[in-house]
């Protein structure tokens, strides 16, 4: 049985909806009533069957609407994929994981066959059938990089590592968080990481970097990050805020259900076969507070949550303006009832 | 914070006798299958069960890292340390099965270089077998100049001459063939980067040299993984944890603690990657810090220990684990 993949838009008249099993298997980031930043990280093991764990590369229900999104995204600002020159040979170490693990976790949906470098690849959600030499860039419409990511749900960043630290000189960026892979190119862990508050003075980044730059091929790692986004619009990127930025100011009583959307990022850590670069691909779930709430617990704890937050990282994220009226609204939902420990529905 | 399975379990389908001091092991998955793909550079662990005790030792892959139906290695045999090399050199025989790490790269090539200027001193020439390799598949640019003591000693400069020609350069010890790296280094091309590999001293020369010729930091790699050395046996106590360990003559800190069931963090066990750095709470006597991670302020202050290479002399010792 395949995935029913959805017709929908992430601009314009916004039809993205999650169907029922999707609300169930989204990644709610709060393990508790309340947040800070930490050095989240866990090992990326396939978890449980339903859940967006269950493969190391989840596909869902708006891959096809999402790789359209990013068609557009594309067409109008190239610079949104961008890799340097020294970086392809990570391209090809990014294509060669992003097609075994898509095809050994999706069979009905991808199907990859391999007979020394000459590769042969079927996409059927999106109607491609290609044939290439693996290593062979001239074989491939795009740099190996781009023609990989431009059928992969989320976004990805690929660090160059030297020099005791990671390099951000290729990546993929169209359904960001307000961050410019155009302005971040070239930047090493601790420069593009400067604009976020509170986490250089709590050793943060420093253990995370320690971290990174040791982990190894065939055990990856993972951590969330979470925001909100007013309307389900992948693209809230800086080249675009004029597009999207007033969005913000839209929110009313009423619209709230809506409207707001919790925003979580699965950002997941690769080591690099043949390149020894890091791959970082950063996957974005969209749930709308209508259907958040739809879970008691989830409702009470985002509440407690987003009531609680520390200034800096409601300013930081964006949210001071519309943070009242959502919290408002999020109230009539909390009861006050103990919630239970960890991630899960009740 | 420690991610999945590390280990794979394969077996020994060759040993070869290289020269008087060098063999050489070959190992493939006992399962069947490949092995993981690796960049030139890289070193496994390898797991050695003797009486008991398991020793954890770092060598480089030094095979082509375009083929992985197997993987090799190259042991030469240290008859003063703490006994890994001669245990496999004594006891590792065709057909036992063992267990590896996957492959960590802590020596790669920076694929910005136009041309990679490699300096390799004794049995310090495998990754760069391994990195010539990759290299050479992709029509890379390099050129490796290679010190030993003897011909009989050049271990490897005959395969490397057959695949490379001119792009090798040896220099014998015993012959007075000298590397004048002030000339070598003053006459390359811009973009050009520097790997060296080998003895500690080598390394100190090649890096000063360099640094005194005006290369930046960022343009000189080096790879010194530090052995544990023996020494006398002192206590400590784990606070953390709350026991109390003895390291013995021939153990290294790092071995003790985990002989004590504890699992704590390392990749190198060389004294190079950071990862077992540990805190020190209290102590009283001496610190032997034979690491090449944390600063001299850092040693000066007692408050760092990196247990995998170092070691104490005196009364007491508490760390955080
Ligand atoms: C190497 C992989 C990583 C990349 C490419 C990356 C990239 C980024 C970028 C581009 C931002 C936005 C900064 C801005 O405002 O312009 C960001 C934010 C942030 N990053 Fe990372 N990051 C990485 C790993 C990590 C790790 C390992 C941690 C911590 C354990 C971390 C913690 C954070 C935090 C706390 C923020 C602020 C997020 C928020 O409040 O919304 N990052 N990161
Ligand atoms: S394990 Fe690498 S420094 Fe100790």
């Amino acid at each position: 049985m395949g995935i029913n993949f959805k017709q929908e838009t992430f601009r314009d008249d916004f039809s993205f909806r999650n169907s029922p099993e999707q609300v169930r298997r989204f990644p709610f980031p709060f393990h508790e009533d309340g947040y800070m930043y930490s050095v989240n990280i866990e090992p990326h093991v396939p978890g449980a069957k339903n859940t967006v764990f269950e493969h190391l590369f989840d596909v869902d229900e708006h891959y096809v609407s999402e790789m359209h999104d990013r068609a557009l995204v594309l067409a109008e600002d190239p610079l949104r994929c961008q890799s340097l020159p020294h970086m392809t040979l990570a391209g090809w170490d990014t294509l060669e994981l992003l097609m075994t693990e898509k095809a050994k976790s999706y069979p009905e949906h991808f199907s990859l066959t391999r007979d020394g470098d000459k590769w042969h690849w079927v996409n059927r959600p999106l109607g491609i059938d290609d044939r290439f030499t693996f290593g062979d860039t001239s074989t491939l419409p795009y740099d190996p990089l781009e023609y990989i990511t431009r059928q992969s749900q989320g976004d990805f960043a690929v660090l160059d590592q030297r020099d005791g630290n990671l390099w951000m000189d290729a990546g993929i960026v169209t359904t960001q968080a307000d961050w410019s892979l155009d302005f971040d190119i070239g930047m090493n862990f601790f420069e593009w990481h400067a604009p976020v508050p509170l986490a250089h003075e709590m050793g943060v980044f420093k253990r995370a970097l320690k971290f990174l730059m040791a982990l190894q091929q065939g055990q990856p790692a993972r951590r969330h990050n979470w925001t909100m986004t007013i309307n389900p619009r992948l693209d809230t990127s800086p080249e675009n805020y004029h597009k999207w930025g007033t969005d913000r100011t839209t929110v009313t009583p009423e619209n709230v259900g809506d409207k707001v959307h919790l925003r979580v990022e699965i950002q997941m850590f690769f080591r690099l076969p043949r390149s020894n670069a890091l791959l970082f691909p950063i996957r974005c779930y969209l749930i709308k507070m209508d259907e958040l709430v739809t879970s008691p617990k989830w409702a009470r704890r985002f509440h407690r949550v987003l009531r609680d937050l520390p200034p800096e990282l409601a300013e930081y994220k964006g949210l001071v303006r519309y943070r009242p009226t959502v919290v408002e609204w999020l109230s009539k939902y909390d009861d006050g009832a103990p919630t239970s420990p960890g991630f899960g529905p009740d | 914070m420690r991610a999945g399975s590390n280990r794979i379990d394969v077996t020994v389908t060759d040993v070869v006798v290289v020269n008087e001091l060098v063999k050489r092991f070959h190992f493939e998955r006992t399962h069947g299958g490949i092995l993981p793909t690796f960049s030139g550079g890289a070193h496994v662990v390898v797991e050695m069960r003797d009486e008991g005790k398991t020793r954890l030792n770092p060598y480089s892959l030094m095979s082509s890292p375009l083929d992985t139906r197997d993987y090799t290695i190259s042991v030469r045999r240290d008859d003063a340390g703490r006994g890994g090399s001669l245990f496999m050199h004594r006891e590792v025989k065709p057909g036992q099965r063992m267990v590896i790490s996957n492959p960590v790269n802590l020596f790669s090539l920076d694929l910005r270089a136009k041309k990679h200027l490699m300096i390799a001193g004794g049995i310090g020439i495998t990754p760069f077998m391994a990195q010539t390799a990759q290299l050479a598949g992709r029509g890379g640019n390099f050129e490796l100049h290679y010190a030993c003591r003897n011909d009989a000693l050049a271990t490897y400069a005959d395969v490397l001459t057959a695949r490379y020609d001119r792009r090798i350069h040896l220099y014998r010890d015993d012959h007075g063939e000298k590397l004048d790296l002030e000339k070598l280094l003053s006459t390359q091309p811009l973009g050009t980067y520097l790997y060296v590999c080998g003895p500690a001293g080598m390394i100190k020369w090649v890096r000063a040299t360099a640094a005194e010729a005006g290369w930046p930091d960022e343009t000189v790699h080096f790879e010194h993984f530090a052995a544990p050395q023996p020494g006398k046996p002192f206590d400590v106590r784990l606070a953390v944890s709350e026991v109390d360990i003895r390291v013995g003559e021939h153990e290294s800190l790092l071995e003790a603690i985990e002989a004590a069931g504890l699992n704590p963090p390392y990749l190198c066990r060389g004294g190079v990657c950071g990862q077992c750095e540990t805190n020190v709470i209290s102590y009283d006597g001496k610190f032997l810090h034979n690491d090449h991670w944390l600063s001299e302020e850092d040693h000066r202050s007692g408050c760092k220990i990196m247990p995998c290479v170092s070691r104490f002399e005196g009364k007491s010792l508490t760390l955080e684990r």
